[in-house]
C-alpha cells in the first residue's frame, strides 16, 4: 500500500503544477497588477507613480510568465509566475498584498471552521444514517412516501433559507442563542449550536436520500434475504448487515470532503459572523490579492489530493476484497 | 424506573427549565459575555476588515472609524456647529499661517498674499500630549531598550502585541509630527496622498528620492528584506521643527485648503520608536507591524485586533484633559446634544466592534439592543421608516416604542452620471451637443430614481455641490434652470417634451439620425454587472428611451472600466464623489481641465475642459470665504450647468438609528473622531435587553413533542412488523 499512496503523492506533483498555473492565468487574466495597485492604493489621488512603486515593492513589476530582457535560465526564472510559485510547494505561502502572514492567518482562522464542520458532519451524518434506515425499513409504505417527499422538499429550499430563518425562529423570536458572533474556549459553544443545528437540518433532505437509495441498493441482495431466513430481527439485518455493506459508497462520499473540512463554509460563517476560513479566498478574490487566492487554491487542491487518497486506503479497511497495488 | 415515575421527573426537569429561563438575569442569547453586562462599553459592528491602520497608508472611512479615534492629528471639527469649524486637537491653537517671499521673509502687512512665494503653517503641540502605552517605549533596569534589538527568545514567544508586557508612554513632540510627514513622503510606505503633497511641500519630492536611495542601499547593506530606515537623518527642506513645541510646513505658493489636511490622520504624530520597533526582523511575519498596532494620543488605543471577529478600543489612561463643547447650533439645547457641556471627555471606557458581514443579523442584533446604533439596510427599511404626508421620514411605530431615534443627514458626497467630453457624440462645447446633454439630463429623471432606488434617501443634485459645503444654495436660489423650471417658487424638472425640442436642436429629430433614419445609439459604461444591478440599468436604458435614444450598457468588472475611463473609451457612465474637506475646491476640482483623467490621470472622469472655468478656478481655491468667493463659485457652477459635463445626479442622505441609552448622537459628515463625545447608559441598557430577550422555551418542547408523535405510528408499525409471523 505505501507503494500506491507514494505513486499517489507523485502523481499531485503535476496536478499542482497545473493548478497553481491555472490559478496564476485565470487570476492574471482578469487582474492586471495595474489593477492590482490600484485597489490596494485606495481609489482616490493615485498617481502612475505610486502604482509603479507598489509594483517594484510587492514583485510585480517583472513580466508574468517570460523574461525577454532577462539571460538564459532567467528568462523564466525572473518572472512572476516564478518568483511566486516557488516557495509554494515548500509549503511557505509568505505575505499577503497587504502585508498580512497567510500561514499565521490560515492556522488561525481553520479552527473555527472546523468547530463548525465537524459536529455539522458528525451530527448530520447519524440524522442522515439514522432517517435513511428508517425510510429503508418504512419501504414502500406511506412513511417511506412522505418521507421522501420531505426530502425532496428540503433539498429544493436553499441554504440560506435554513440560515436566515433558523436566525430568526431560534435567535431572535426565542432568543435561545445569539443570532451571530464567535468567542474562543468553551464559550464558543453558545454560539456554535444554532449554525450546526442549521447545517444539519438543512443537510437531511439530500444526505438521507443519498443513503436511502444506498440501502435500498443492499436491502434485497442475497446475503439480506439469508439473515432474515436465519431469523435475525429486522434492526439487527439493517444494523449488522445492510449498513456495514453500505459503508463503502459513504466512506467515498464522507472521507473525500474530511479535509476540506479546513476550508470552512462561506454563507454560514458569513451570516453567523464566524472568523473561519470560508470567506478568506472570496474576500481575498474581491481585495485581488493573488498571494492569498494563489496560496488558497493550492492549498485546497492538496486537501482535494489528500482526499481522495484517503478514501483509497479507507476502502480497504471496511471491504478486504479491496487492495491497493 | 416506574414509568409514572419517569414521566413525572421528565415533567419536573421541563418545569424547572422554563422557571430557569424566566428567572435568569442574564439572556441566554446576548453575545457578549455576562459580566460585561452594565459596564460603560459601546457596541457597534463593522462589515469589512480594514485594510490599513498606518495613517500615512489608511485613507478609507471603515478604517479612519478606528484610527480617528487612535490618532490626532493638529485639527479636527468642532463636533455641534454648522457649517464645519476647524479647531485644534493636537495643536494648541489653529496654525498660524505666514506668507513669505521666495527668500523665506515674511511678506510686510497689507501686501497681496497671492505674491507670496511660499506659505509657512506653524504649528504648536500641546505640551500634555501623551502616547498611549506601548512596548516600543519600555525601558529595562538599565536604561536600555527593553524590546530593541529583539532577541530570539523573547521574538519566538510573540504572536501579537499584548505578548509584550512591558509597556511605557512619552509625552509626544514637535519632531514626531515632522517624522510623520516624512513617513507620507517615504516610497515603500506607499501614502495615497504622497503625490498630492508632492506638488505642496517644500522638499517632499527630494526627501522621497534621497530616503528611497538610502533605503536601498541599507537593504543592500544588511540583506534585510525590509529594514528599518531611520528618517530622522534625511532632512525634508519644507518641514521643520522650531523649538521643543513648535513645527514648521512649508508649502509653495498658497494652498488654503492644506488647513484641512491637517484634520486628518496623515499628519498625526509617529514616535520614530516604534517604526523602529516594528521595523526588527521577525514581527512582520508575526503581523506585528505598525499598519496593524496604531501607536497614538488619542482617547482610546486598540486593545485588542482580531479583525476576524472583532476589534476594541480601550481607554487611552494618557488622554490629555478635553473636554465636551460648550456651544452648539440653535437646537442643539434642546435636542439634549449640551446636556454634557464641559464634561470631560472620553465618556466610553470601551468600545466593542463585532465583524458583521451580513445585514440581517445585524439588523436583528440592533433590534435586541446588543448594537447601540445602526444604519438601515434596504431589506429593513420598511421595517424602520415611514413616510408623513409631507414626505418626511419618520419611524414607524414599533420602532418607537423601543424608544428608537433616527437621525437624518444629506451627506457631502455626490453620486453623478457623466459625459465624456472628448467623446465625439455626446462630448464637445458646441450649442449642439450641448443641447443633446440637456435633452438627457431632463428625460433621465433623478427623482424617479431616488424614489425607486434608494427609498427617497437622497435628493436630486443642482451641481456639483452638495449641501453643507460652502456655495451650495439651496431652494430658489440654487435650482438648475437648464433642467428644473420655477413652479410655485419650487423647482420642478423640465418636461419631456421640451427635452425632445432640445433633441431635435442637437439633431437627432425623434432621437434619430436624419441622414439615415436609424436611432442614435449610445452607451453606457458600468462596473455594475450584477443581477442585483440589472433594475437600475433597466431603468437608465427606459428613461433614454423616452426620447427615443437607444441606450446600449456596456457592464463589465471594475478593472475594465478603470481601463475604459484611463484610455477615455468609456461614453456615458456613472461615478461618485465624497468630500474629503468641507471646501468647494474639493468638488469643483472634479471638472478641472487640468485635473483631466486621460490627459494627466486626475479625478476629472469627464476630462471637462472649459478655460473660462479653468482660469476661474485657481482664483476661487485662493479666496477666503465671503461674497467675493461665493461670486466666484457661481459663476464656475452656472458655466457647468451650462456646458451639462454631468447629469448631476443625486447627494444621498445618511439614515441612521440608535437606542434611547446613546447620547450625543449628532450626524457628523467630516469628523471621524467622535467616539470621544458618545455617551452610553449601561443600566437602561441591562434593562432593555433583559426585557427584550427573555428566551422562550415552550415552542421547543412542542417541537419536541410534535415529533414524538409522529414517530409513534412508525414506532407501533414497527413493533407490529417484528411481532408478526413470517408469510
Amino acid at each position: 500500500m505505501s507503494a500506491y499512496v507514494l505513486r499517489r503523492l507523485l502523481y499531485a506533483i503535476p496536478i499542482l503544477l497545473g493548478v497553481n498555473l491555472l490559478t496564476f492565468v485565470l487570476f492574471f487574466v482578469v487582474n492586471s497588477p495595474d489593477d492590482m495597485a490600484r485597489m490596494h492604493l485606495g481609489g482616490k489621488r493615485v498617481t502612475d507613480a505610486a502604482i509603479e512603486q507598489w509594483k517594484v515593492d510587492h514583485g510585480y513589476a517583472l513580466p508574468l510568465l517570460f523574461n525577454a530582457q532577462a539571460e538564459g535560465g532567467d528568462k523564466l526564472t525572473e518572472t512572476i509566475l516564478y518568483q511566486k510559485s516557488l516557495k509554494l510547494f515548500q509549503f511557505q505561502f509568505g505575505q499577503s498584498d497587504s502585508g498580512r502572514d497567510i500561514g499565521y492567518d490560515i492556522s488561525q482562522r481553520m479552527w473555527p471552521s472546523l468547530a463548525i464542520a465537524i459536529p455539522t458532519l458528525l451530527v448530520g451524518l447519524l440524522v442522515n444514517i439514522t432517517f435513511a434506515l428508517l425510510l429503508a425499513f418504512f419501504r414502500a409504505t406511506y412513511l417511506d412516501f412522505w418521507g421522501v417527499v420531505i426530502c425532496v422538499t428540503m433539498m429544493s429550499i436553499s441554504g440560506l433559507f435554513y440560515i436566515i430563518g433558523g436566525q430568526y425562529l431560534v435567535g431572535k423570536l426565542l432568543n435561545l442563542v445569539p443570532i451571530s458572533g464567535y468567542d474562543t474556549g468553551w464559550a464558543s459553544l453558545k454560539f456554535l449550536v444554532l449554525p450546526v443545528i442549521v447545517g444539519v437540518i438543512g443537510g437531511i433532505g439530500a444526505g438521507t436520500r443519498w443513503y436511502r437509495t444506498l440501502f435500498l441498493e443492499e436491502i434485497n441482495k442475497d446475503y439480506v434475504r439469508t439473515a432474515r431466513a436465519k431469523g435475525l430481527a429486522e434492526q439487527w439485518v439493517l444494523f449488522g448487515h445492510v449498513f456495514k455493506n453500505a459503508l463503502i459508497p459513504i466512506l467515498t462520499g464522507v472521507v473525500v470532503v474530511l479535509p476540506l473540512l479546513f476550508t470552512g463554509s462561506l454563507l454560514t460563517e458569513s451570516f453567523f459572523g464566524i472568523p473561519g476560513l470560508g470567506s478568506y479566498t472570496i474576500d481575498a478574490i474581491n481585495r485581488q490579492d493573488f498571494a492569498i487566492v494563489r496560496a488558497m487554491v493550492f492549498l485546497g487542491a492538496v486537501l482535494y489530493i489528500l482526499g481522495l487518497i484517503l478514501t483509497d486506503i479507507s476502502y480497504t479497511l471496511v471491504d478486504p476484497r479491496v487492495r491497493l497495488e | 424506573m416506574p414509568k409514572s415515575q419517569r414521566k413525572t421527573r421528565l415533567l419536573s426537569l421541563a418545569v424547572l427549565l422554563t422557571t430557569l429561563a424566566a428567572c435568569t438575569d442574564t439572556a441566554w442569547n446576548n453575545p457578549y459575555p455576562a459580566e460585561q453586562t452594565g459596564e460603560n462599553i459601546y457596541y457597534s459592528s463593522f462589515d469589512e476588515r480594514p485594510k490599513h491602520l498606518d495613517p500615512a497608508r489608511s485613507y478609507s472611512e471603515n478604517e479612519w472609524a478606528f484610527i480617528s479615534q487612535i490618532y490626532e492629528p493638529p485639527l479636527q471639527y468642532h463636533f455641534l456647529k454648522r457649517p464645519y469649524q476647524l479647531i485644534p486637537q493636537s495643536a494648541v491653537a489653529l496654525p498660524e499661517v505666514v506668507a513669505v517671499d521666495a527668500q523665506g521673509t515674511p511678506l510686510p502687512a497689507g501686501a497681496d498674499p497671492q505674491t507670496a512665494a511660499f506659505t509657512d503653517y506653524i504649528i504648536t503641540v500641546r505640551p500634555d500630549l501623551r502616547y498611549q502605552p506601548h512596548p516600543a517605549f519600555a525601558h529595562n533596569a538599565q536604561g536600555g531598550w527593553r524590546y530593541w534589538p529583539l532577541d530570539d527568545a523573547t521574538l519566538s514567544s510573540v504572536n501579537t502585541l499584548n505578548d509584550f508586557p512591558e509597556r511605557d508612554t512619552r509625552l509626544a513632540t514637535p519632531a514626531d509630527f515632522v517624522y510623520q510627514i516624512k513617513r507620507l513622503a517615504f516610497g515603500p510606505n506607499h501614502s495615497p496622498i504622497a503625490g498630492l503633497m508632492a506638488e505642496h511641500i517644500v522638499g517632499f519630492r527630494d526627501f522621497a528620492k534621497a530616503s528611497g536611495a538610502a533605503y536601498r542601499e541599507l537593504k543592500r547593506e544588511t540583506g534585510e528584506a525590509d529594514p528599518w530606515l531611520d528618517l530622522r537623518q534625511i532632512d525634508m527642506a519644507g518641514v521643520k521643527v522650531l523649538d521643543g513645541h513648535r513645527y514648521r510646513i512649508r508649502i509653495r505658493g498658497r494652498y488654503p485648503q492644506f488647513i484641512y489636511w491637517l484634520a486628518m490622520n496623515f499628519f498625526a504624530p509617529m514616535p520614530w520608536e516604534a517604526d523602529r520597533f516594528y521595523g526588527q526582523p521577525g514581527l512582520a511575519e508575526r503581523n506585528i507591524t505598525l499598519d496593524w498596532y496604531p501607536v497614538g494620543t488619542g482617547p482610546y488605543y486598540l486593545s485588542e485586533n482580531n479583525p476576524n471577529l472583532r476589534m476594541v478600543l480601550a481607554r487611552n489612561p494618557h488622554y490629555h484633559r478635553e473636554h465636551y463643547p460648550t456651544e452648539g447650533m440653535p437646537g442643539d439645547r434642546e435636542a439634549g446634544m449640551l446636556d454634557d457641556a464641559g464634561k470631560t471627555l472620553p465618556f466610553i471606557d470601551r468600545a466593542v466592534y463585532s465583524l458583521e458581514k451580513e445585514a440581517i443579523p445585524r439588523w436583528n442584533k440592533f433590534l435586541q439592543g446588543y448594537y447601540d446604533a445602526s444604519g438601515i439596510a434596504s431589506d429593513s427599511f420598511d421595517q424602520a421608516i415611514q413616510f408623513g404626508s409631507g414626505g418626511e421620514a419618520g419611524l414607524t411605530p414599533a420602532m418607537r416604542e423601543r424608544g428608537i431615534k433616527l437621525n437624518t443627514a444629506v451627506e457631502t458626497s455626490i453620486f453623478y452620471t457623466g459625459f465624456n467630453m472628448a467623446d465625439p457624440v455626446v462630448g464637445g462645447y458646441t450649442e449642439k451637443a450641448r443641447a443633446l446633454r440637456r435633452a438627457i439630463a431632463i428625460a433621465v429623471d433623478i427623482e424617479e430614481y431616488i424614489s425607486v432606488f434608494t427609498n427617497d434617501r437622497a435628493q436630486a443634485a443642482q451641481g456639483p455641490l452638495p449641501p453643507g459645503i460652502y456655495g451650495y444654495l439651496d431652494g430658489a436660489q440654487g435650482y438648475n434652470p437648464y433642467v428644473y423650471a420655477l413652479t410655485d417658487g419650487r423647482p420642478r424638472r423640465r418636461g419631456i417634451a421640451e427635452a425632445k425640442a432640445l433633441l431635435a436642436k442637437a439633431g437627432y429629430p425623434n432621437g434619430r439620425d436624419p441622414k439615415t433614419g436609424a436611432p442614435l445609439v449610445l452607451h453606457y459604461d458600468t462596473a455594475s454587472a450584477g443581477p442585483g444591478s440589472k433594475a437600475a440599468l433597466d431603468w437608465y436604458r427606459k428613461q433614454f428611451a423616452k426620447l427615443g435614444i437607444e441606450l446600449v450598457i456596456r457592464a463589465t468588472d471594475y478593472n475594465r472600466f478603470q481601463e475604459k475611463m484611463l484610455k477615455g473609451t468609456a461614453q456615458i457612465y456613472t461615478w461618485g464623489w465624497n468630500a474629503d474637506y468641507p471646501d468647494p475646491e474639493n468638488f469643483l476640482f472634479l471638472l478641472y481641465g487640468p485635473n483631466g483623467k486621460v490627459a494627466y490621470r486626475g479625478e476629472n472622469a469627464s476630462n471637462y475642459s472649459n478655460p473660462a472655468f479653468d482660469k476661474l478656478f485657481p482664483r476661487m481655491k485662493n479666496l477666503p470665504n465671503g461674497p467675493e468667493r461665493l461670486a466666484v463659485i457661481q459663476r464656475m457652477v452656472e458655466i457647468a450647468r451650462r456646458d451639462g459635463p454631468w447629469i448631476w445626479g443625486f447627494n444621498p442622505k445618511a439614515f441612521s438609528l440608535h437606542h434611547a441609552w446613546y447620547h450625543n448622537a449628532k450626524p457628523h459628515l467630516m469628523a471621524n473622531n467622535t467616539l470621544k463625545y458618545k455617551r452610553v447608559d449601561p443600566q437602561l441598557r441591562a434593562e432593555k435587553r433583559r426585557e427584550w430577550n427573555h428566551p422562550v422555551i415552550w415552542p421547543v418542547a412542542v417541537i419536541a413533542l410534535v415529533l414524538l408523535i409522529s414517530v409513534a405510528p412508525a414506532w407501533i408499525a414497527f413493533r407490529r412488523r417484528e411481532r408478526e409471523a413470517a408469510r
